[in-house]
């Protein structure tokens, strides 16, 4: 929801990265205010994953110009533990598995190492139980997935809906969603996203990357923003999505460069 | 070849200067046994990096330092020792550099369960053990074993009666606690027609000098026993530690087997079993060493009759520029139809100079059967890493949880609680103090 006056959360200007020595973010612009929900659009090998894993931190990909701010510190500054701490919660798009892990401990290792840096109190392994049990009913999750090895043997759903379970635990200050709809039936993603619905406040922000419409109609953006070529070059409300669902996405490509060449 | 040749006989002597001075055993089978020893320790040499079976697994080191049989035994007290108790397993034989330490033992004798030092079985089972005790292992061709058993004397012996199941697990404790001292630690297990047992085979040290351990182990399962053997490699970090262990199987019966590796400079962990018609085993094992240490299982199952299955998975954990060797021969005789076996063998390397050297070896000579094998090698997965660290974990933090997890898998099929916690424990905390 969009609030008059409220706090910037993240502040991107003329990014650009590389991975592996080619281009794929060529000066990217985005603000993010609290309580605000964007979503950023746009096809295949656009550069929206590596715009969130560049958020996160992940070693792959080069900064090579431009600036992130979060909360008004320099993003880059940050180690990607530092982000997580700060408030920053990526959702992966293929969630990693990790067998001999077990689920309840991971999370209270999560769980306790950001309370701590946060400075606020650990919880010992039956408070801890209580307060991750009450978390997942926001998932519709079972109690089972606690005692089995982090996401060894989870369906697509099951693994999307522990993303969000973990969402809810370490309370992020902007959360970016990766495709967090991809592989999942319709049941599944009424359930994901009724808990980012809840999740959602007005003290944090949630940018949602993805493909297809079909999420926005559970989890209604302020914004929709279509990525080409490593950039934004459209920006709109949530009616931008239906007409990208409807007309798909060369008009916009082709209007930007209209724009673009009237400029020049 | 020549000059190996004298450098070997020499080595060998001197090891052997011990041995005159073992007592004469009241069973002539016995003495008739270990002059046998003798005589094959005199016709064998030690391998070399030429033999097949010792081609990663470079012992010179071994040779140029001189051992010694023990002289005086050190008089431990209980409190020296409490801390390697396993709170599960009262049943326990201490043997000290080697020696039975009857004071720190609660073995069991008597009508029902045997679990003595060999001496004290000889009047009720020396008939029982006679077709076993050094007959399992293959010594004549083996010179570690050979020299084992040229100074068979004390050892520890567990006699399961028929249909009985053990509950308490037996503990065998073996500590050395001298330097330059070569001991010769001896288990022989019979488990009778039905029956059940486990047994803990533990290898610790009170000392951080040079030591060498040279350990065989018999264990014999008659029809539908059940056995599980715990073995625990924790010795010093200067010891050598060369073991031999030879399980039969016999019709129906169940070996499941976790041995882990922790500790010595150099150690070498020989395990063959074979398997009777319908005999079940499972064999893991956990090697997770660094510095400069060298750890190497070479392992042999011999589906020699049909109808058997053998499960087998192995992991090594390598940091430093440590070395580690694992060969898992798989033999499935003529005949031996229906056979399954499954063979795993994966491998973490910690660091650039961490190397290690796998070898499944499957021989199949049978043609109705099921056999799978698979070995990798790899180093923590970076994705993996990613994705803890952005759940708030240090690089650290998310390399020692994925470390400990790979480890977990094995420590994980120890059916005793007390120590399965404890090798957690020491498997977080090498972890941890490698990265």
């Amino acid at each position: 929801m969009i609030y008059p006056d409220s706090k910037i959360v993240l502040e991107v200007r003329g990014l650009c990265a590389t991975v592996n020595g080619t281009e794929i973010l060529k000066g990217l612009d985005l603000t993010v205010r609290r309580g605000e929900v964007h979503a950023i659009m746009g096809p295949n090998g656009s550069g929206k994953s590596t715009f969130s894993k560049i958020l996160a931190g992940h070693s792959a990909y080069e900064v090579t110009g431009g600036s992130v701010m979060f909360e008004g510190q320099n993003l880059f500054d940050l180690a990607p533990e530092e982000r997580a701490r700060a408030g920053v919660f990526l959702a992966f798009q293929y969630p990693i598995e990790i067998p001999g892990v077990i689920n309840s401990q991971f999370l209270r290792l999560t769980y306790n190492t950001v309370q701590t840096h946060r400075g606020k109190e650990e919880l010992d392994p039956l408070e801890f139980d209580d307060y991750v049990r009450e978390k997942m009913k926001l998932l519709e999750m079972s109690p089972d997935f606690l005692e089995r090895s982090v996401n060894e043997g989870f369906s697509g759903g099951e693994k999307k809906r522990n993303e969000i379970l973990q969402m809810a635990m370490l309370d992020p200050r902007l959360a970016i969603l990766d495709e967090t709809d991809s592989g999942l039936d319709i049941d599944a993603l009424r359930i994901v996203a009724n808990g980012v619905n809840q999740l959602a406040n007005k003290d944090n922000a949630i940018v949602l990357v993805t493909h297809y419409q079909r999420l926005l109609n559970y989890i209604v953006p302020d914004y929709v923003h279509v990525m080409e070529a490593g950039r934004i070059i459209k920006t709109g409300g949530k009616e931008l999505a239906l007409e990208l669902e409807s007309r798909g996405y060369d008009w916009v490509g082709v209007e930007h460069k209209a724009v673009a060449g009237a400029v020049a | 070849m020549s000059a190996t040749g004298t450098i070997n006989a020499g080595y060998l002597e001197n090891l052997l200067a011990g041995q005159p001075q073992l007592p004469t055993s009241p069973l002539a089978w016995l003495n008739a046994l270990r002059a046998e020893a003798v005589d094959r320790v005199g016709a064998l040499t030690v391998p070399t990096l030429r033999d097949e079976e010792w081609r990663f697994t470079d012992i010179s080191l071994l040779t140029k330092m001189s051992f010694h049989p023990v002289r005086t035994t050190i008089s431990l007290q209980a409190a020296d020792i409490e801390h390697f108790y396993i709170e599960e397993a009262t049943t326990r034989l201490v043997f000290v550099d080697g020696v039975y330490a009857p004071q720190l033992s609660s073995g069991i004798a008597g009508s029902g369960v045997t679990v003595v030092n060999l001496e004290a079985g000889f009047t009720a089972h020396a008939a029982t053990i006679e077709p076993y005790l050094g007959r399992l292992t293959e010594f004549r061709g083996n010179v570690f074993a050979a020299l084992n058993t040229a100074f068979l004397h004390d050892a520890a012996l567990i006699v399961v009666p028929r249909d009985i199941s053990v509950t308490v697990p037996v503990h065998l404790l073996f500590i050395a606690t001298q330097k330059d001292v070569v001991s010769y630690p001896r288990c022989l297990l019979l488990a009778e027609s039905g029956s059940a047992v486990t047994v803990i085979e533990d290898y610790v040290s009170l000392q951080e000098d040079a030591y060498f351990t040279n350990a065989v182990a018999e264990i014999a399962l008659l029809d539908n026993a059940r056995v599980n053997h715990i073995r625990v490699q924790r010795e010093g970090a200067k010891a050598f530690h060369i073991a031999n262990c030879a399980v039969s199987l016999a019709h129906a019966s169940n070996y499941q087997s976790v041995s882990v590796a922790f500790g010595a400079r150099i150690s070498r962990y020989n395990l063959n079993v074979q398997l009777a018609e319908e005999a079940e085993c499972a064999v893991d094992g956990l090697a997770l060493i660094s510095g400069r240490q060298l750890a190497d299982t070479h392992t042999c199952i011999d589906h020699a009759k049909p109808h058997a299955v053998s499960h087998q998975m192995h992991k090594c954990i390598v940091g430093g520029g440590a070395h580690a060797v694992f060969n898992g021969k798989i033999m499935v005789r003529q005949g031996a139809q229906r056979t399954d076996s499954r063979q795993s063998s994966r491998n973490l390397l910690l660091t650039n100079k961490a190397h290690v050297d796998t070898k499944p070896q499957l021989e199949i000579f049978a043609d109705d059967v099921k056999c799978t094998h698979g070995a990798t090698i790899g180093q923590l997965d970076s994705e993996e890493v990613f994705y803890l660290q952005s759940r708030g974990l240090s690089d650290t933090a998310a390399r020692n949880m994925l470390t400990y997890a790979f480890g977990a898998e094995i420590i994980e099929r120890i059916p005793i609680s007390s120590l399965k916690c404890q090798l957690e424990q020491t498997v977080l905390e090498q972890t941890a103090t490698q990265l």
